[in-house]
């Protein structure tokens, strides 16, 4: 696709970078978050979890734009994501 | 804390009974996603949670009263609406809402469902409707579309079913909305506006229920529910809600078909009151203070 117009601060603004947190045991492997992530972060582990699912994995972590779309449609309140620059802050500031 | 002993927590966790997860709902069950809809859409309003209260009747999707770290109660089966009215005139400052399925509201609930919208009670009512009673086995309700096969119709649904938000709108619900499961993003803004409004709100959600009901209708897992969702869904804000039927495997109108402002059950009675015992005293006052004034002749 050829880009006919492009945004005058495309090169200023930095895309919101979201880490990923997943509690793994609490996944029941429906595949919400895995399918619907639109930057495709997601995938199912091959292991198993403590209840017997292959539970949801970042594979691409760093393709995360922090949308929250996995965080809301996990039905087992499995993934935590948080905006990368507040991680920092909390690391920096304790 | 989690299972692993590690101290990671979710943002909703502070709103969720930790020591009941996980739920019972099975993998790939919509209730989930819908009960995160609220909690968050909750939390974005700034109302009090201490005078919040969610009532449920009986079904997986009552179970969600079980589940959350608020008040909450669990009523019988098809009795959350009464019960939640009863709650919210004897303490009209709490924010109540009913959160159950399709067969509790729309079946065994169903007349009160009517009564309340009438009656224009001011709740929220969040409906997950996932076409049958899931509960019990997957037996059809009044909302199973047509043609669809539960374990009570294995050859298929020959009763038309109710199209929920014309019943909620023609019976007086002031807000009326319905998306599915997989609008997390929509449904968490409907929300939002619906608890922050006053008067009787009614919100549908479509969310898949595989174990019983996908499973006998070649949508066998929650993500082939989603997928259907996904392709068939037409967002139709203001859509007349007689026009939003839904058939077996056929489209899903989501949207918000009706924001009215009318007064509520108490405003209208406060009318009364006022009419009856003078402009600034109401009946509930006047009897508070009688009771006031003889608690303290008796002393
Ligand atoms: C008075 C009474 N009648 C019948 C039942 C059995 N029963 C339990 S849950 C249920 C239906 C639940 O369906 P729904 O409200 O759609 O919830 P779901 O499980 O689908 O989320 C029924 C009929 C009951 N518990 N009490
Ligand atoms: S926050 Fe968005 S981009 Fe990041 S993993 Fe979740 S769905 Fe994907
Ligand atoms: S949405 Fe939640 S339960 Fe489903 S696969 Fe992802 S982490 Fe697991
Ligand atoms: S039976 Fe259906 S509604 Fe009940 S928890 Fe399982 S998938 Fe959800
Ligand atoms: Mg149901």
């Amino acid at each position: 696709m050829k880009i006919w117009r492009k945004a005058l601060d495309l090169n200023k603004v930095k895309p919101s970078r979201g880490q990923i947190e997943i509690m793994e045991d609490r996944c029941k492997g429906c595949r919400f978050c895995i399918e619907f992530c639109p930057k495709h972060v997601l995938e199912e582990s091959k292991a198993f979890n403590a209840k017997g699912y292959h539970p949801a994995q970042a594979a691409q972590p760093e393709d995360c734009v922090n949308c929250g779309l996995c965080e809301m449609l996990c039905p087992e309140f499995a993934i935590k994501v948080t905006e990368e620059e507040k991680v920092k802050e909390v690391v920096r500031h304790g | 804390m989690n299972d692993d002993g590690s101290e990671q927590t979710q943002e909703m966790d502070q709103y969720l009974r930790e020591d009941r997860m996980p739920h019972i709902w099975c993998p790939g069950c919509g209730i989930g996603s819908v009960l995160h809809c609220f909690l968050s859409a909750l939390v974005k309003t700034d109302i009090d949670a201490d005078k919040v209260c969610v009532v449920s009747g009986i079904g997986c999707t009552g179970r969600a009263a079980g589940y959350v770290h608020l008040d909450s109660f669990h009523t019988t089966h098809g009795r959350a609406i009464p019960f939640a009215t009863g709650l919210k005139l004897a303490n009209p400052e709490l924010q109540v809402v009913v959160f159950s399925g399709d067969g509790d509201l729309v079946a065994i609930g169903g007349n009160h469902l009517i009564h309340a919208a009438r009656r224009n009670i001011d709740m929220t009512i969040i409906c997950v409707n996932n076409f049958n009673y899931g509960m019990t086995g997957g037996q059809l309700g009044p909302t199973t579309p047509l043609d669809a096969r539960t374990a009570t119709s294995p050859s298929g649904n020959y009763e038309r079913p109710f199209n929920i938000p014309y019943l909620a709108a023609a019976s007086g619900a002031t807000y009326v909305a319905r998306w599915t499961s997989m609008h997390v993003r929509r449904l968490e803004q409907t929300i939002n506006e619906a608890l922050l409004k006053r008067g009787f709100k009614f919100i549908e959600v479509i969310a898949p229920c595989p174990t019983v009901y996908g499973r006998m209708n070649r949508q066998p897992t929650g993500m082939d529910q989603m997928r259907y969702y996904q392709e068939n869904s037409v967002i139709q804000h203001g859509a007349d809600p007689k026009d939003v039927d839904i058939d077996l495997n056929g489209k899903i109108i989501v949207g918000k078909f009706i924001d009215i402002d009318l007064p509520t059950y108490s405003d209208l009675q406060l009318r009364v009151e006022q009419k009856a015992f003078g402009p600034e005293e109401s009946k509930g006052e006047a009897v508070k203070k009688k009771a006031a004034t003889a608690a303290s002749k008796s002393k």
